[in-house]
């Protein structure tokens, strides 16, 4: 086991967690998006792909698992790094600039993601842990995007999802080691593409819901 | 004088920050009267600490070399910028025609828990020392010296590895860096050993060692803010922090 803690306990094995959860994520996000597109289809249509996708029962019950363990390790770690990044400058400048470097998403990483941790929380209470007991999900999903509130809450958390991945994208390539100025130009339009898709796609949803 | 050199000299406000022992310490006001816009940042803080000296008090003490920008001694923060806001430029390449008169210039030193201050705007850039001596060279056995072209280079690849290399360990990419995080300068460090045949036999071993050593000095994670790459005097690029990237991942993974 040494050469395994050797390696992750370092700062650039620590980002290689970061960056391999995160692409995990972004998988994980793409099957959700493809999934929910299916509420265009009317309240058939989605109630159907949940009772097909609920068939896969115990593959399901692990990918969950599976998701719930690399998202505790994509949080401790990350907090990991953020503190020890603030204690590796004890006194600020007093004046700092950009240089243009930064970006809105490279900035603010650790909050957007502590943002959308709040909101999976959120998202859980609402529709996973519900009592499905006398209603269908698309009934849930009907009742909670009737409330305007819920609607603002989802879209505002759908924007900080598209900034949190428009600069991890292309981070965790460079991360992984993949940086050439060959391909990274097409990484990172494919970074910001993506982040739209998923602001996008996820958050019109709530309002095409709420319209139905 | 007459009235185009007049012309070309401009009055500046300097906020310095003058340290002299850990409690003794702050920004100081300073007014640069008439200074040359042919002068550079360096010799104007000369001309500064002239006054200051015949005034009978301590001038500003700052790192300088061969104000050439090669050797990498010099670089303070100017207005939140490392080695002030030209591209490309370290402080002593950096000259006044660039700031306009009546300008504030606020001038501070490389602020990181891994460079302790000495005085004024002089940081300890040791810990980039102690990377270097973690890993960062190559074991050669003495004698003869080998013909010049014994091992075949590819153009690109020796290109390549002199732009590493071109790191002169000036310590800008910690201070511009919001996480004062050194892997730009590992990154170069690893690069220019790493292309090339005569680095190869160790990458392996220095990779880890040197990463080790980089975590150990307190420097801070990279995040990609890539603020590091903007502000290098050498204008290296983060394409080495992906190389350090890999070659750790060979090393700690294969």
């Amino acid at each position: 086991m040494s050469w395994f803690t050797n390696t992750f306990k370092t700062s650039i094995g620590k980002k290689l967690i970061m960056a391999v959860t995160g692409l995990s994520f972004i998988c994980f996000l793409m099957a959700h998006l493809a999934g929910n597109l299916t509420l265009y289809g009317g309240e058939n249509a989605f109630n159907s792909y949940v009772e097909r996708l609920h068939t896969f029962g115990p593959v399901i019950t692990l990918i969950e698992l599976g998701l719930l363990f690399l998202i505790i390790m994509h949080i401790l770690i990350g907090s990991v790094l953020f503190y020890q990044n603030i204690l590796a400058r004890p006194i600020k400048y007093k004046v700092y600039k950009s240089a243009g470097g930064r970006s809105l998403g490279s900035a603010t990483m650790p909050y957007s993601g502590f943002i959308i941790l709040a909101f999976i929380i959120f998202h859980l209470i609402n529709f996973h842990f519900a009592d499905k007991t006398n209603n269908t999900i698309f009934q849930i999903v009907a009742e909670a995007f009737a409330n305007p509130l819920y609607i603002v809450i989802y879209i505002a958390a759908m924007i900080v999802l598209a900034i949190h991945i428009s600069h991890a994208f292309w981070s965790l390539f460079q991360t992984i080691g993949v940086n050439h100025p060959k391909y990274m130009p097409l990484i990172r339009i494919a970074g910001i593409v993506i982040s739209l898709i998923f602001g996008v796609g996820f958050g019109f949803l709530p309002v095409y819901v709420s319209l139905i | 004088m007459t009235s185009t050199t007049d012309k070309k000299n401009i009055n500046l406000t300097l906020k310095i920050w003058r340290q002299n022992g850990p409690d003794n310490n702050g920004f100081e006001t300073y007014y640069a009267d008439d200074i040359s816009t042919d002068m550079s940042f360096l010799e104007m803080i000369d001309v500064i600490n002239e006054r200051l000296t015949l005034e009978g008090k301590d001038p500003v003490a700052f790192d300088h070399d061969c104000r050439e920008g090669i050797c990498g001694t010099c670089g303070t923060m100017i207005n939140g910028r490392a080695h002030g806001p030209e591209k490309g430029t370290t402080l002593c390449q950096l000259h006044m025609r660039h700031f306009a008169d009546g300008d504030t210039l606020v001038i501070e030193p490389w602020r990181s828990r891994a460079f302790k201050i000495i005085k004024d705007l002089v940081v300890d850039r040791s810990p980039l020392d102690k990377i270097i001596q973690a890993g960062g060279y190559i074991s050669v056995n003495a004698g003869k010296a080998p013909d010049a072209n014994a091992i075949p280079i590819p153009q690109e690849t020796a290109e390549t590895a002199m732009d590493a290399a071109a790191c002169i360990g000036c310590g800008a990419c910690v201070a511009s860096c919001p996480n004062a995080s050194a892997m730009l300068f590992v990154g170069a460090k690893i690069s220019h050993l790493a292309l090339l045949p005569q680095g190869k036999p160790e990458a392996m071993i220095r990779v880890m060692a040197m990463v080790n050593e980089m975590d150990r000095q307190c420097f801070g994670n990279c995040t990609n803010h890539r603020e590091c790459e903007a502000e290098c005097p050498k204008e290296i690029s983060i394409t080495n922090i992906a190389r350090l990237n890999r070659e750790f991942i060979k090393s700690g993974l294969f």
